[in-house]
């Protein structure tokens, strides 16, 4: 008995100790330094209540980086989700015939997201660059206006959320493959005997209700990894021109570790972990139980 | 009489590989037909070239003496009830078995949500649909499931949902792929009755596809069995059982596999053994204290209907034999005689084609 206990606690004990010591305690921290205004290095604190909360939602900062990460979500979540299947529908299409190309292209479609995103945004820095870049060179080739990607204030928000789109359809597609994969075959019969024997009907009777749970969880994928954009913004703008591309992640980390306010940062955080604990929450709960057919 | 459907010189290759090799085959109007073979002889593919789902490498598909080779599975109208019933798993029992008719029925944009509040016409088709679905669903006891998901089903409940979805279109044939082969014992005697009182009413051409010769040979008016991508022989099931017309076939057909005495050998049980091969079925081979072959009772394998006795002569040739329950069991080790009746033996010529003894 007393051996089994020691070794149940030998096993599990030291990992749910890190857990505790380096997740819990933290988050526990961040929760009560959100209502001081601790500065970090300060020797004391004050206990300031809701003020942080209120700066946040109050300030014209504050909210210009709520409204922005919205923005970049609201362009972000729906165009990776519907590009991410439309490649995962071409390439399992494609598939059968041609499985040389299929896989040459599943493979380039996957790099971005194997690749670091810090080197990736220097390469893309080069494309978008006004006078160098490639992008502007292909723009003027045909005979439009070149634009300034990353310094525009009306633009470098949207270019940040194309390349934002670019690395996540290719994880998108992998998930969506290998959603498309599990779909049984007989379905796809059945849906041909019973009259969906095109593109169109076939999707919408069969392909699409069975990708439910599949895209239930892209898109709660997609929407995290939206909201917490930060690498793009921190190497290619800094959050610039003007705060026109600041994120709340990027105003968690200038707040936190540029002006060393420990506890604003702190009250961003749990703003920010609050809203995507509520969203995940609401979309496991609605659609949950209407994409899993019991 | 032109047949229902017909596969007229059908050949399926992938790739290399002949999976259907110059197949004619008939199914008439109201008959119940068999297609019986073993995993992997082509039976699958013979069916799905039937229905639409592939494509004939050579040879057409005639659909009432029509060439409907080209057509698509859905206008030929035929009901498939599939093995793993691949019923839709997000749509209730009652949208699974409207789906056929709503395919056919409704355009495109009529089949959009809330096209009925807009257009009369679709008004008057879903409600046609209504009226097929619930009679059907009444036929087959699902009435008080409609609503439900095919996952809130017994395996039962959902066959029969396969069934009410095949039926409700009322099509130009039925074809069935091993549709007992999920169930137990006791609901398979149970569908098999179903599904022949279900011929018996409909009076659809059934084509039944099976690995099961118990199902094949119980349920259907003529069984054509299948080896090898060819149609090794088509017949009554008494005749597929009695008259095997190939060594093959009668290999393949019944229970207990037959026992098959080489020609030369087999001139111990017959004459005729001389120049030809003589199959008798384990259930016709008799034990007993005279008989012209001698042998030692090797093994007994109690199957509590009947005894499967395993024999080895004294040249090291093993036979299979059948007991009743009832019947006195010899014991490991025994020596004992073993006798057929003439009318209870199977000759076979060299080429393996059915011979006949001579008188």
């Amino acid at each position: 008995m007393i051996r089994r206990l020691a070794t149940d606690v030998f096993l599990a004990g030291p990992a749910a100790l890190a857990v505790v010591l380096f997740i819990f305690l933290p988050v526990a921290v961040v929760f009560v330094l959100a209502f001081t205004d601790y500065l970090i290095g300060a020797r004391s604190a004050e206990w300031v209540g809701l003020e942080n909360f209120a700066d946040l939602f109050g300030s014209r900062l504050g909210r210009n980086a709520l409204i922005n990460t919205l923005i970049y979500s609201a362009i972000v979540i729906p165009t990776s989700v519907i590009l991410g299947l439309l490649v995962a529908l071409g390439l399992h299409g494609i598939a059968r015939r041609m499985p040389r190309v299929s896989a040459v292209l599943r493979t380039v479609y996957f790099l971005p997201v194997a690749a670091t995103l810090v080197a990736m945004a220097v390469a893309w820095q080069m494309l978008m660059h006004p006078s160098l870049g490639l992008l502007n060179h292909w723009i003027a080739a045909l005979g439009l206006t070149p634009q300034q990607w990353l310094t525009d204030r009306g633009l470098v928000l949207y270019s940040l959320a194309a390349i934002g789109v670019w690395q996540g359809v290719g994880y998108n597609m992998v998930l969506f493959l290998a959603g498309l994969s599990a779909i049984s075959p007989t379905l796809y019969d059945a849906a041909t005997i019973d009259g969906a024997e095109h593109g169109w009907s076939r999707f919408w009777c069969v392909t699409w209700p069975m990708l439910g749970p599949t895209t239930l969880f892209v898109v709660i994928v997609t929407a995290a990894n939206a909201f917490r954009v930060f690498e793009t913004v921190a190497t290619m703008t800094d959050g610039g021109p003007a705060f026109a591309s600041d994120t709340i992640v990027y105003a968690l980390y200038r707040e936190g570790f540029v002006y060393f306010k420990a506890g604003y940062a702190s009250a961003i955080t749990v703003v920010f972990f609050a809203a995507l604990l509520l969203l995940t929450a609401l979309q496991i709960a609605l659609v949950e139980r209407k994409v899993h057919y019991r | 009489m032109t047949p229902a459907l017909r596969l007229d010189g059908v050949t399926k290759r992938f790739g290399d590989v002949v999976a259907v090799d110059d197949v004619t085959l008939d199914l008439f109007d109201g008959e119940f037909l068999a297609l019986l073979g073993a995993s992997g002889c082509g039976k699958s593919t013979t069916l799905r070239l039937f229905a639409g789902l592939e494509a004939a490498t050579h040879g057409r598909v005639l659909l009432h003496g029509r060439d409907v080779s080209r057509e698509s599975a859905s206008s030929r109208n035929v009901a498939l009830m599939f093995q793993s019933y691949a019923l839709y798993p997000h749509m209730s029992v009652y949208q699974n078995i409207a789906m056929p008719l709503r395919m056919r029925s409704l355009s495109a944009p009529q089949r959009f949500p809330g096209a009925r509040f807009i257009s009369r016409p679709t008004r008057t088709a879903l409600h046609e649909i209504d009226e097929k679905v619930r009679q059907v669903a009444a036929v087959l006891r699902l009435d008080t499931l409609l609503s439900r998901r095919p996952g809130q089903l017994s395996g039962g409940q959902q066959q029969r949902v396969a069934l009410a979805r095949a039926l409700v279109r009322e099509p130009s044939a039925f074809f069935l792929d091993e549709p007992l082969s999920n169930l137990d014992t006791q609901l398979k005697a149970d569908t098999r009755d179903e599904i022949r009182a279900l011929h018996a009413r409909t009076g659809y051409p059934f084509l039944l596809v099976t690995h099961d010769q118990a199902d094949a040979l119980s349920m259907a008016d003529r069984v054509a069995v299948m080896i090898a991508g060819r149609i090794a022989q088509i017949a009554t099931p008494e005749e597929v059982f009695q008259r095997p017309q190939s060594r093959a076939v009668a290999e393949f057909i019944g229970l207990h596999r037959m026992n098959i005495l080489d020609r030369g050998y087999a001139e111990r049980l017959h004459p005729a053994g001389a120049t030809l091969d003589l199959g008798i079925r384990p259930e016709d081979l008799t034990i007993g204290e005279a008989g012209p072959l001698a042998a030692t009772v090797e093994s007994l394998l109690y199957k509590g209907e009947e005894t499967v006795v395993q024999l080895r002569d004294p040249d090291g040739f093993v036979f299979r034999s059948i007991l009743r329950g009832g019947q006195p069991r010899p014991a490991t080790g025994d020596h004992v005689r073993l006798s057929a009746d003439i009318s209870a033996l199977h000759p076979f010529d060299e080429h393996g084609n059915r011979a006949e003894l001579p008188q």
